[in-house]
C-alpha cells in the first residue's frame, strides 16, 4: 500500500499513523505527545503536515500527522512551506514560557525539546511577555522536578497513570498554569517514577541520582548491559564518566523491556559505587583481619589452599561464563548451584517444566498481546515489575478490540479508552498476598501456596478432562476455578504467570498444568511465563548444578579443602546454623565477588569481581533468552571478571583451560551443553568490525580527552585494550544505525540528541530493532516435551494454630545488590510480617504490633501489619530484606504477648 | 711549497673553510633579516654569532635516522659526495700567488669535473630515499644540473679563449691589464646563472622546493647527513663566488694597499652576499620556464659569445699569439 | 559557455602572442632587468626600520581582546560565575577542559573541579563563545611557558580570579536559570510570580 510523501513514493501499512511511518521511514517529522507505547493524542499539534485528496489538489489542508491514520495512495506534504510554518508557530508558543536555564538542566544535551526547537528552525524569542513560573515538588530519591520547564505534553501522566497504572501524579490547574505533579510533596509511589525523566521530553523530571555526579550526555562512556536486579532481563546501558558508573537508562528490545525499566532497575546500580565494593584482593592475614594484598601474593595464597578437595559454589547473579569457569576448575561433580532449599526445588521445577513439557516462555510483546491472564502465585509486580507493567497493557486489549469494532485504531489513545468504557481483559490474581495487580484484575485468590496450587490444580482439570484434578475443594473455589477456566479456555491467547517467590514446587506445577490444558485446546504450545528472582537464575539451572544443600552434604560426608563461592552471598542462601557447619566443614573459603557481604566477610581469600558495568558475560533470562552485557569502562583496583579470576586459579591447579578471550569460554561454555550452544549468537563476537572499525562506546563529541588524566599524568594514556568485544574504549569507531542491536551503546541520530533517537534503530514493525531483538532464545517448546501432566499433589495444610508462611517480596528491598544502592535503600520498607485481620484478632494483635515470631530454630521481633484480605491461617514473612536473616519454615507461630507499637 | 707546509695549509683550509660554511648560515640569516625589516638571530654571543655554533651543536645532536625502506648503503654515500666534491673543488682556486693547492693546468676542467660529480649526490639521495617527494626532486636536480653544466662550460670558453691556459694562475695573471668581466661580460651573466642553477640556490632552487616536494631530494634526512647537504649548499655558493671572482674580477688582483689573499676575500664575500640578496628578492621561476631559458636564452648567449669572442681575438692578435 | 566577450579576449591573446614573439629577446632583457630593479628594492630595505620588538626588554601592546590564559570569573557578588554545564568542554577541539557538576545545598551549580591542560590548550577561545554565563575569559597574558609540562595543568584555583573580568554587570542567575539561594521562583528577569496551583481564577 502505498503512500506519497513530498511526491515520493513510500510503502505503508493501514494499522499505524503518518507520524510512525514518516519517522520509521527515516523522515525527520517533530512532535512532542505522542509516544510509540502510548499512542497519539494530538495535543501538542506539533507534528502538523499537509494533506491533500490526490495529485491534482494544489490546496491541501493541515492536518496532525499523529492522529491521521495511513490510507491508499494518501498524499501529504512535509516540506510546505505552510507546514513548517505552523510547526514553527507551534513551537515559539511552547517556548513561550520555557526557561533560559538549559546550562543548568539535566537533560540539556539530550533534550527532545532542544532538537525539535532546532529542527524547526526557531532560534529567536519574539514574545516579551513574563514567563510563568511554578513551585517544585519533593517526588522522592529519584526524581527532580523543574516544573518552570514543561511544556504540556502530558506524557508524564498518560506514562505515570493511565500506562503504569500509578494514581499520585496529575494534572492540577488549567491554561497556561497547568501543573503536573502530586497533589503535596512526597514519594512517587509507582516503581515506574524513574521513566518519567526518559518520558517528559524536557527537563521537568530528571534522574535524581544522575544529577548528584552530573556529565551531560556526550561525556557518557556507554556499554550495551543487561539489568541484574531480577530474572526478567531488561536491556539497559550502563553510561560511566571518569572512571565511575553515573547511570543505567533503558535500551530498547521489543522483546524484553520495550521503553521502560522498572526503578529498581534504574537506580539499583548504585551498589557498583557504594562502600561495600571490594576494589583488592582481601586476604585474612595471621591478625586474623581481611586485608587488602597485591594480586600475585592473593593468588599465591590461592594456590595453597586449593591443594586437595575443593567445591565451588556457583551464583544465579554471575554470567554464565563465570559459573562455567567455576565449573570447569573444580569439576561437575563438585559444582553447585549457590541455591539451596525450596529456593532450589523451585528452580529445578522451573527447569524441569520448561525444558519437558510443552508450554512457551512469552515475549515482552506476546504478554502484551494476551487476553486472558492467570497469574498464580507470584507477586508479579514486586518480583518482574516490567512483566507486571505488560499484563497491565495486556489487559488493555478488550478495549482495542472493541475498538477495532468500531474502526478506530489502537494507537488511537483516548478514543480507544472511551470506547472500550473501562472494560478489561480477564486477569486472575491468585496470591496469597494483596499485589498492584489487584486492582485490575477480574478476580483475585487468597490462599496459602498450597490453596493456591489446588486451585491451578482445578482449572487445569476444567479446562482439559484428562488434566489431573483435586477433589475436596470448597464451593466458592470451585466456582472460581471454573470461572478462570472458561475465561482462559474461550480466549485465544491465554497466558498463565507464576513464578519462585512463592517456594512452592506445587504452584508451579500447578501453574504448568494450566498451560498444558490450554495447549491441549489451542493445540499450540500455550504462554506460560515463570518470574525468577536473579538475573542469571535460569542460566545457572541450564548449566547444571545441584542445590546448594548437596554441598552441606558433601562437606559433612568428608572434610573439604576450600570452598570458592562464586558472586554469592551464602547467609542469603541457608539458615545460619547450617552455614556455621559449613564454614567448620571447609578448611579455606574463597570468595570471588564484588560486594564485601557476610560471607566474603568470613572467607580467607575475597578476590575482587568486576560488576556488570566493568565486564562482559551473558545472562538467560526467565524467557531462557540468553543475553550479552559489556563492559562499559576498565575500573580502577585490581577488579577482574570472575571467569578471568577462576581460570588463573585453574591454571595454578594445573588445569589449563586456554582462555584467551571472552569469546574462547563462550565457545567451551557453548560446547558443553546442547542447550547453551546458541549463546554463541547472543551477540558478534570480539572480532566482528564494520568497515575494520569497532564500535565507539563513546559519542563523537566525548570530551576532556586530554585534560581528564592530567592530573595523573600528562601523557595521556592509550585507551585500554579490549580484548572480549567489538566495542571500543573510544570516541573513535564505528557508530550508526548499521550497529548490530545486540551492541548498541547509546542512541543518538543526527538532530535526535534524546533517547526518542530510537525510532532511527528500530525496523518498519517499531517492534524490533533493526536486525532483529538482541538475544537467543535457548528453550523453545517442543522437541523434548515427554511429560503431558504433573501430578497433583497438593494437600491441604495442616491446621492448627501454626501459620502457613508465605514469603513476601519487595520491589526494591528483596534484591541483594539493588538495595546496597543508595536512592534504592531509602524506598526500602521497615520489614514487617503480614496478617489477615482474622488470625491478628485470634492472637490480639493490631495493626503496628511488634510481635514475636517463631520461624523454626529462629525467633525475630517483628512489627506487624494487619492487611484485610490475606488469607487466613498464612503469614507473609519479608524474605532478603536488608537485615533479615534467611528462612527456610514452611510454618510460623506468632507469640501471643506481642508488645504495643504504634497503632498505624 | 715543502710537503709539511702543504699538508698545514690543506688543513688550515679546510677547517677554514668548514667554519665559513656554518658561519655563513649565520650571516645568511642577519642578511636576509636586515633585508626583510628584521632583526635575525641576535641573541647567543655578540650579534648573534654563536648562533652558527648552536646549531652545528644542534644538528650534532640530532637523531640521524634512517627509512626501514631506504637503500642504506646508497642513503648514507649521497650526503658525504656533495660535500667532498665541493671541498676537493677549492683545491684549484688560488687565493693569492702561489697560495693554491694543486696549480692544475686543467684546473677548468677539474672545476666541472667536481661540479659533474656532485649531480650523483643528489640523484643518490633522492634514489635511496624511497619517497615520492625526493625521487621527484632529484630527477629535477639531474636535468637541471646537466642542462646548466653544457653552457656552463661554454661560458667559459671566451674566458679560456682570452687567457689562452686552463690553468687558473694563467688566467687570473691574463687579467693583469683588464679584469675579463669586461670583455666577457655576457660570459659572466651566463656562468653566475648556471652557478646559481649548479648549486640550487634561490631562486633556482627547485629540486627542493617545499612548497611542492616537501623538501625535495632530502625530505628523509635529518642530523649530520642532512648537515652534509646543508654544508655541501654552502661550499657550492663559495666555491662558485670564488671561481667568479678568479674568472671574471681578476682574483686577487687589486691596488696593492692591501695583501692578495684580502682582495680574493672580500671579491669572495662581495659574490657570496650577491647570492643572498638573490634570495631575499626573487622568486622562484616555474620548472618549464628554468629548462627553456636553459636551452632557449642563455645557451644561444653562449654560443655567440664564444664567437664573437674568438672572432675579435682573431682579428685583433696575430696568429703566431693566437698559436700559442 | 563560450559567450562573444571570451572570444575576443581569445583573439587579443593571439594577436600579443604573435608581438610577443618578435620582441622576445627584448622581453627576456626586461625580466633580467627587473630582477635588478627588485634586488635592489630589496637591498635598501636594509636602510629601513626594524619591525621585530625585542620582547622580552621591550613588551608588546595586546589588546583587551586578546586571546590568552584562561580563567574562570565571579559574577558581581563574588559567587563563581561557572555554572558546570559543560559547553566549554565539549567545544573545545583539542579536548583540554574536564571538570565535574555540583550543587550546593540550595541548588545552585559549580564546578567540584575544573580542570584545564595548557600543554593541550590552542587559545582558540571556543571555550569563551561557548559559555553561556561569561564564566571563562581569555586574557592578554601569554607568559605561561613551562620546564615541566606537568606544571600547565591548571586547576580550577589555579583559574578562578576574584573579579568579573570583561562583563562587569552580568549575573548568570539573576537573568535565568533554577531558584537558587537568595533568588526565589520568579525572581529572574521577564518572570512572573509563581503560580498558584490552587487558585480558581481562571
Amino acid at each position: 500500500m502505498p503512500i506519497y510523501v513530498d511526491n515520493r513514493e513510500y510503502p505503508a501499512a493501514p494499522e499505524k499513523n503518518l507520524l510512525e511511518h514518516c519517522l520509521s521511514l527515516g523522515l525527520n517529522l517533530p512532535y512532542f505527545c505522542w509516544h510509540p507505547a502510548m499512542g497519539s493524542v494530538g495535543a501538542c499539534r506539533q507534528c502538523a503536515v499537509k494533506q491533500y485528496r490526490d495529485e491534482r489538489d494544489t490546496e491541501g489542508r493541515i492536518v496532525m500527522a499523529c492522529m491521521t491514520p495511513a490510507a491508499e495512495g494518501l498524499r501529504i506534504g512535509l516540506d510546505e512551506p505552510e507546514a513548517r510554518d505552523f510547526r514553527a508557530r507551534v513551537i515559539e508558543w511552547l517556548m513561550v514560557n520555557h526557561p533560559h536555564d538549559c546550562p543548568v538542566c539535566e537533560e540539556g544535551g539530550e533534550c527532545h525539546l532542544q532538537d525539535m526547537t532546532v529542527m524547526t528552525g526557531h532560534n529567536y524569542r519574539r514574545y516579551r511577555g513574563l514567563k510563568r513560573t511554578h513551585r517544585n515538588q519533593y517526588l522522592g530519591p529519584f526524581l527532580n522536578h523543574e516544573m518552570n520547564r514543561c511544556i504540556a505534553c502530558y506524557r508524564c501522566v498518560r506514562f505515570y497513570q493511565d500506562y503504569a497504572g500509578g494514581d499520585d501524579l496529575r494534572a492540577f490547574a488549567s491554561h497556561h498554569h497547568v501543573y503536573f505533579g502530586r497533589h503535596e510533596d512526597g514519594v512517587l509511589e509507582s516503581e515506574w517514577s524513574g521513566n518519567l525523566a526518559e518520558v517528559c521530553p524536557t527537563g521537568v523530571f530528571t534522574d535524581k541520582p544522575f544529577s548528584k555526579h552530573y556529565v551531560r550526555k556526550w561525556d557518557l562512556q556507554s556499554a550495551p548491559s543487561i539489568c541484574v536486579h531480577c530474572g526478567h532481563g531488561c536491556n539497559v546501558a550502563a553510561q560511566e564518566r571518569y572512571g565511575r558508573l553515573r547511570r543505567v537508562v533503558n535500551r530498547f528490545n521489543g522483546d524484553v523491556n520495550g521503553y521502560f525499566i522498572c526503578d529498581r532497575g534504574r537506580y539499583g546500580h548504585g551498589f557498583v559505587t557504594a562502600p561495600t565494593r571490594v576494589r583488592a584482593p582481601l586476604l585474612r592475614t595471621g591478625n586474623r583481619e581481611l586485608e587488602a594484598v597485591g594480586v600475585d601474593e592473593a593468588l599465591h595464597a590461592a594456590s595453597e589452599m586449593l591443594a586437595g578437595r575443593v567445591i565451588g559454589i556457583g551464583s544465579p547473579r554471575a554470567s554464565l561464563e563465570a559459573n562455567f569457569a567455576l565449573k570447569r576448575l573444580v569439576g561437575d561433580d563438585a559444582f553447585y548451584m549457590g541455591v539451596g532449599g525450596p529456593d532450589a526445588a523451585a528452580l529445578e521445577a522451573v527447569h524441569a517444566i520448561r525444558t519437558e513439557t510443552a508450554t512457551r516462555a512469552p515475549t515482552l510483546i506476546d504478554v502484551e498481546n494476551a487476553d486472558a491472564m492467570l497469574v498464580l502465585g507470584e507477586d508479579v509486580a514486586s518480583t518482574a515489575p516490567r512483566m507486571a507493567l505488560a499484563l497491565r497493557q495486556a489487559t488493555r486489549n478488550r478495549q482495542k478490540a472493541i475498538a477495532s469494532g468500531l474502526g478506530i485504531p489502537a494507537w488511537l489513545d483516548q478514543p480507544v479508552r472511551t470506547a472500550g468504557h473501562g472494560q478489561l481483559s480477564p486477569l486472575y490474581v491468585a496470591t496469597p498476598v494483596p499485589t498492584r495487580l489487584d486492582a485490575i484484575a477480574a478476580g483475585i485468590f487468597r490462599g496459602s501456596a498450597d490453596e493456591i496450587a489446588r486451585l491451578g490444580f482445578a482449572i487445569a482439570a476444567r479446562i482439559d478432562a484428562r488434566a489431573p484434578g483435586v477433589d475436596d475443594l470448597t464451593r466458592d473455589v470451585s466456582e472460581l476455578a471454573a470461572r478462570i477456566a472458561d475465561a482462559l479456555a474461550s480466549a485465544s491467547r491465554p497466558l498463565v504467570v507464576s513464578g519462585v517467590s512463592i517456594r512452592s514446587v506445587a504452584v508451579l506445577e500447578a501453574a504448568a498444568n494450566v498451560a498444558l490444558a490450554l495447549g491441549a485446546k489451542l493445540g499450540r504450545p500455550a504462554d506460560l511465563a515463570l518470574a525468577l528472582p536473579e538475573c542469571n537464575s535460569m542460566g545457572l539451572e541450564l548449566l547444571g548444578a545441584r542445590s546448594l544443600d548437596d554441598a552441606l552434604e558433601h562437606a559433612e560426608r568428608q572434610p573439604i579443602r576450600a570452598a570458592i563461592v562464586l558472586e554469592n552471598d551464602l547467609a542469603r542462601r541457608m539458615p545460619r546454623a547450617a552455614l556455621e557447619r559449613f564454614g567448620e566443614r571447609v578448611e579455606h573459603l574463597i570468595v570471588v565477588d564484588h560486594t564485601l557481604h557476610a560471607t566474603a566477610r568470613a572467607a580467607d581469600l575475597v578476590l575482587p569481581a568486576a560488576a556488570f558495568a566493568e565486564g562482559d558475560g551473558t545472562l538467560v533470562n526467565n524467557e531462557g533468552r540468553a543475553q550479552r552485557f559489556f563492559q562499559a569502562y576498565v575500573p580502577d583496583g585490581e577488579i577482574r571478571e570472575s571467569w578471568r579470576w577462576l581460570a588463573e586459579l585453574a591454571r595454578r591447579r594445573g588445569i589449563e583451560c586456554g582462555w584467551a578471550s571472552l569469546d574462547d569460554v563462550i565457545a567451551d561454555c557453548a560446547a558443553s551443553s546442547r542447550r547453551l550452544a546458541p549463546i554463541v549468537d547472543a551477540a558478534p563476537g570480539a572480532r566482528f568490525r564494520i568497515a575494520d572499525r569497532r564500535i565507539a562506546r563513546e559519542p563523537a563529541r566525548y570530551s576532556g580527552r586530554t585534560a581528564m588524566h592530567a592530573n595523573v599524568d600528562i601523557r595521556e594514556p592509550k585507551p585500554p585494550e579490549d580484548p572480549d568485544t567489538p566495542l571500543a574504549f573510544s570516541m573513535e569507531g564505528y557508530y550508526g544505525p548499521r550497529v548490530p542491536p545486540a551492541l548498541i551503546p547509546f542512541f543518538r541520530a543526527p538532530g535526535w540528541n534524546s533517547n526518542q533517537s530510537v525510532h532511527k534503530f528500530l525496523d518498519e514493525t517499531g517492534r524490533a530493532l533493526r536486525g532483529g531483538n538482541p538475544g537467543v532464545r535457548l528453550v523453545e517448546p517442543g522437541a523434548d516435551a515427554r511429560r503431558a501432566y504433573f501430578e497433583a499433589r497438593a494437600s491441604l495444610p495442616p491446621s492448627g494454630d501454626a501459620l502457613r508462611v508465605v514469603p513476601l517480596a519487595d520491589v526494591f528491598g528483596s534484591d541483594e545488590l539493588a538495595a546496597l544502592s543508595p536512592p534504592v535503600a531509602e524506598r526500602i520498607p521497615e520489614p514487617c510480617v503480614v496478617l489477615g485481620p482474622a488470625d491478628a484478632d485470634a492472637r490480639g494483635i493490631v495493626d503496628g504490633m511488634t510481635a514475636e515470631i517463631e520461624l523454626g530454630e529462629t525467633s525475630l521481633a517483628l512489627p506487624v501489619r494487619v492487611v484485610p484480605g490475606l488469607a487466613a491461617g498464612t503469614l507473609g514473612v519479608p524474605i532478603g530484606l536488608p537485615g533479615m536473616p534467611f528462612i527456610a519454615a514452611e510454618t510460623a507461630k506468632v507469640g501471643g504477648r506481642g508488645t504495643a507499637g504504634d497503632p498505624r | 711549497m715543502s710537503v709539511v707546509a702543504m699538508l698545514f695549509f690543506i688543513v688550515v683550509l679546510l677547517f677554514a673553510l668548514l667554519a665559513a660554511a656554518a658561519l655563513l648560515t649565520w650571516v645568511e640569516r642577519r642578511l636576509l633579516a636586515w633585508w626583510q625589516d628584521r632583526y635575525g638571530p641576535n641573541r647567543a654571543g655578540p650579534f648573534g654569532i654563536l648562533q652558527a655554533f648552536a646549531d652545528v651543536i644542534k644538528i650534532l645532536l640530532k637523531e640521524d635516522w634512517i627509512p626501514p625502506l631506504a637503500d642504506k648503503p646508497v642513503f648514507v654515500i649521497a650526503p658525504a659526495i656533495v660535500a667532498v666534491t665541493m671541498l676537493l673543488g677549492f683545491a684549484i682556486v688560488p687565493l693569492a700567488p702561489g697560495l693554491v693547492i694543486a696549480d692544475l693546468n686543467v684546473a677548468l676542467l677539474f672545476f666541472f669535473a667536481m661540479t659533474g660529480l656532485s649531480v650523483y649526490s643528489v640523484t643518490f639521495a633522492g634514489w635511496a630515499s624511497n619517497n615520492n617527494y625526493s625521487l621527484l626532486g632529484s630527477l629535477r636536480t639531474a636535468a637541471q644540473m646537466i642542462s646548466y653544466e653544457v653552457f656552463m662550460l661554454l661560458s667559459l670558453v671566451g674566458v679560456v679563449i682570452l687567457a689562452g691556459s686552463f690553468r687558473l694562475t694563467d688566467i687570473v695573471d691574463a687579467q693583469r691589464g683588464m679584469w675579463f668581466f669586461v670583455p666577457q661580460f655576457v660570459g659572466l651573466v651566463v656562468f653566475f646563472l648556471a652557478a646559481i642553477a649548479e648549486t640550487h640556490r634561490l631562486p633556482f632552487d627547485l629540486p627542493e622546493a617545499e612548497h611542492e616536494l616537501v623538501a625535495g631530494y632530502h625530505t628523509e634526512y635529518s642530523g649530520m647527513k642532512f648537515g652534509l647537504f646543508f654544508l655541501g649548499e654552502y661550499l657550492g655558493m663559495m666555491l662558485s663566488s670564488a671561481m667568479i671572482v678568479t674568472l671574471f674580477f681578476g682574483g686577487w688582483l687589486g691596488p696593492p694597499f692591501l695583501p692578495p689573499i684580502v682582495w680574493f676575500l672580500l671579491k669572495t664575500a662581495f659574490f657570496v652576499c650577491l647570492y643572498l640578496l638573490l634570495r631575499a628578492a626573487l622568486p622562484r621561476p616555474r620548472y618549464d620556464q628554468l629548462m627553456g631559458y636553459a636551452w632557449k636564452f642563455l645557451l644561444p648567449v653562449a654560443l655567440l659569445n664564444i664567437v664573437v669572442t674568438g672572432a675579435i681575438v682573431v682579428a685583433t692578435r696575430s696568429p703566431a699569439e693566437v698559436g700559442s | 559557455m563560450i559567450d562573444e566577450r571570451s572570444i575576443a579576449a581569445a583573439k587579443r591573446a593571439q594577436t600579443s602572442e604573435r608581438t610577443r614573439s618578435e620582441s622576445w629577446l627584448w622581453s627576456q632583457v626586461a625580466v633580467l632587468l627587473s630582477q635588478i630593479r627588485s634586488m635592489a628594492e630589496v637591498f635598501l630595505h636594509g636602510f629601513r626600520r626594524r619591525e621585530t620588538i625585542q620582547y622580552p626588554e621591550e613588551k608588546p601592546y595586546l589588546a583587551p581582546r586578546f586571546r590568552g590564559r584562561i580563567v574562570l570569573t565571579r559574577d558581581p557578588d563574588g559567587n563563581e560565575r561557572c555554572v558546570a554545564c559543560y559547553l566549554c568542554a565539549v567545544a573545545c577541539p583539542v579536548d583540554c577542559i574536564s571538570l565535574q557538576k555540583t550543587e550546593d545545598e540550595t541548588g545552585r551549580w559549580y564546578p567540584e573541579w575544573f580542570r584545564i591542560n595548557f600543554s593541550r590548550c590552542i587559545y582558540c577561545g571556543l571555550c569563551e563563545e561557548a559559555c553561556p554565563t561569561y564564566a571563562i575569559q581569555l586574557t592578554p597574558d601569554f607568559e605561561m611557558s613551562e620546564y615541566d609540562r606537568r606544571n600547565m595543568v591548571y586547576e580550577k584555583e589555579h583559574l578562578l580570579i576574584s573579579g568579573t573580568g570583561k562583563y562587569p554587570g552580568y549575573s548568570f542567575y539573576r537573568v535565568a536559570g533554577r531558584a537558587i539561594g537568595g533568588k526565589d521562583k520568579g525572581e529572574a528577569e521577564n518572570e512572573a510570580p509563581p503560580v498558584d496551583v490552587r487558585g480558581l481564577m481562571p
